[in-house]
């Protein structure tokens, strides 16, 4: 950081000459007016983000009205148009990546947190980074030349032996299914649950932990009981955040979840997501209808995805300032 | 030993062995992820692949020369989009506004921020490709231009809000205006973190593909100019990755991996160029 500071050569008294009070004036305003716009842009271009998905998806919405998210015959050589199956498949993948997420992601930030040495915790963040920073289209190719083969060979085969019995591994496995997807999208959502639940971990006052862990308390038994429940909001806050990242992803789970629009009870069945049904037929749709029912899955998708992310950061920040003002 | 004691330890040890396996699986991954692509990638690359353009099916061969000058194209016109508008934001917030607005602000940029991509690709082919009436490399730098506003805004704000106090008040006693104390002295001093977070929010979007399906689209061929629908290299990872033929999936392995390199090298030199800074926050 430099801290020499350089006496600027127009920064002198004001009371010089009044034409040169105005010109500072409008110097200071300018900065003002150019700085004030583009924050007024970043308000304008998320307004503009929403106005657009309703204008363009107004065809549909006034065609179907609710029924499009409640029925599910998506025929667009007849124009007809049902949401449900992507609307199935998006949530039920979701699910299943946060089952497998929340524990892993929980466990390795209760870790990096709380118990292991300092160094180790930094080296482990650092790298846990680096992971958030795979573009997801890397996981899918990953998923498809490697997850979906390993899948197929070794382990649904061993998984139907012990509970194939259960509606949800029932029926024939092609490779690509719901379990593919959620698959992937659980390692793709455990980088984003390690990092904010161990920074809201750490936002915890480092006297509550004191104070228990000199009534006799272990460790764990500090963690368990003080910690946790007071990081539970921010930490349900980084698992909604996970959670609209899951529904929204779009190439990995394009790439490995089969993109048959069907609902099925097992969890081996291909299925098809929002995202991926807006980014396989977006080109392809030739008419209005089509084309405005694909927006509207969009603007689905953005209302879910907003109210999730809102919810997420008033609960981060809850427990955050509830830590800072202790 | 008390009995009790001995659980309390038995449970306590157990937990630091099952959460460190957890950290160990997720930092696991990473290292398959990286390991699968040098592996397949490197196998797959050459020469060839940063100098031809791709063959015809059925031909073997060929690189994504194209793809790789396309994907660069579209960056630097995100970056010329975007940057301006969330660094002069992040000053705004940093330095003008009051809490209120302030908050307003934030609050808007992380939903934007939490915008699903493919939903940004919609927008932007409704406002930019159906007006202009094809897809183009124009496009698609308009999609992640918008996608590199939120992180720009709050990094660019984060750095600025480290800078001492003290330093402002430094210049303003010297006589120096506000805006004159921002550009010369708040804005230097913080510059190395804001570098780091631009190239935080490049590597983002480099990785991007949802927002280019329907924007830039692709491209056999090279695209002269902004104007036509132009290749790049994580679109084209998509493409020849769900194709059926065994050579264009070597040919998706060796671009993700060029792929990854790029991403996880700009991530490394900011990350490290942030951690040595004296007194700016992680981002």
């Amino acid at each position: 950081m430099s801290s020499s500071v350089t006496v600027p050569k127009s920064a002198l008294p004001p009371r010089r000459a009044q034409s040169f009070i105005s010109r500072l004036k409008a110097g200071e305003e300018l900065a003002y007016l150019i700085t004030l716009t583009a924050a007024a842009a970043i308000f304008l271009i998320t307004t503009l983000v929403l106005y657009e998905l309703i204008a363009q998806s107004s065809l549909a919405r006034h065609k179907f009205g609710w029924n499009f998210l409640f029925t599910s015959i998506w025929d667009p050589v007849r124009g007809n148009f049902g949401a449900l199956p992507f609307i199935y498949g998006t949530v039920v993948t979701s699910i299943l990546a946060l089952l497998i997420a929340i524990p892993l992601g929980l466990g390795a930030a209760i870790f990096l947190a709380e118990m292991a040495p300092p160094r180790i915790s930094n080296a482990m963040t650092f790298l846990i980074e680096l992971l958030a920073a795979v573009p997801s289209v890397i996981y899918g190719l990953l998923g498809v030349f490697i997850l979906v083969p390993a899948l197929q060979k070794n382990i649904v085969p061993a998984i139907k032996s012990v509970f194939g019995s259960l509606p949800i591994f029932q029926g024939a496995f092609y490779g690509v299914s719901i379990f593919s997807a959620g698959i992937v999208l659980s390692i793709m959502i455990v980088p984003f649950i390690i990092s904010v639940s161990r920074e809201v971990l750490l936002s915890v006052p480092r006297e509550q932990r004191e104070a228990s862990l000199a009534l006799g308390a272990s460790q764990w038994q500090t963690i368990w009981r003080v910690v946790m429940p007071n990081a539970s909001t921010g930490i349900m806050g980084s698992i909604f955040l996970a959670l609209a990242r899951a529904l929204g992803e779009t190439m990995a789970v394009t790439m490995v979840i089969g993109n048959t629009p069907q609902i099925k009870a097992s969890l081996l069945a291909p299925g098809y997501s929002i995202a991926a049904v807006v980014a396989n037929e977006f080109t392809e749709a030739t008419d209005d209808l089509y084309l405005s029912a694909l927006v509207e899955l969009g603007l689905v998708l953005f209302g879910v995805t907003f109210v999730l992310n809102g919810l997420a950061r008033i609960l981060i920040m809850t427990t955050e300032q509830k830590g800072a003002h202790k | 030993m008390n009995p009790n004691s001995f659980l309390k330890n038995l449970v306590n040890y157990t937990m630091f062995a099952v959460t460190g396996l957890c950290t160990v699986i997720a930092v696991g991954i990473l290292f398959f992820i990286l390991g699968y692509l040098v592996y397949n990638g490197g196998k797959s690359l050459s020469l060839s692949f940063f100098t031809n353009l791709p063959a015809p099916v059925g031909e073997i061969g060929g690189g994504m020369a194209n793809a790789i000058v396309g994907s660069g194209k579209v960056l630097l016109l995100a970056t010329l989009i975007g940057i301006p508008i969330g660094f002069l934001g992040g000053v705004y917030l940093s330095e003008y506004s009051n809490e209120q607005i302030a908050f307003t602000i934030r609050y808007v940029t992380d939903l934007l921020n939490g915008v699903p991509s493919i939903v940004i690709g919609i927008v932007v082919y409704t406002i930019v490709v159906h007006p202009m009436g094809h897809f183009s490399t124009f496009a698609g730098g308009v999609a992640l231009g918008i996608m590199m506003i939120p992180i720009s805004v709050r990094s660019t704000e984060e750095f600025l809000h480290a800078v001492p106090q003290s330093l402002r008040e430094a210049a303003l006693a010297l006589g120096a205006p506000k805006w004159k104390s921002i550009v010369t002295v708040v804005i230097p001093a913080a510059m190395r973190g804001i570098i780091s977070g631009t190239m935080l929010d490049l590597a983002r979007v480099a990785g991007e593909t949802a927002p280019l399906l329907f924007t830039a689209l692709g491209n056999q061929f090279w695209s002269p100019g902004w104007n036509q629908p132009s290749a790049t290299l994580p679109v084209m990872i998509f493409t020849y990755a769900v194709a059926p033929y065994d050579d264009w999936h070597r040919q998706a392995w060796a671009a993700g991996f060029v792929l990854l390199t790029l991403v996880l090298l700009i991530n490394i030199t900011a990350r490290m160029a942030l951690s040595r800074g004296t007194y700016v926050p992680r981002g």
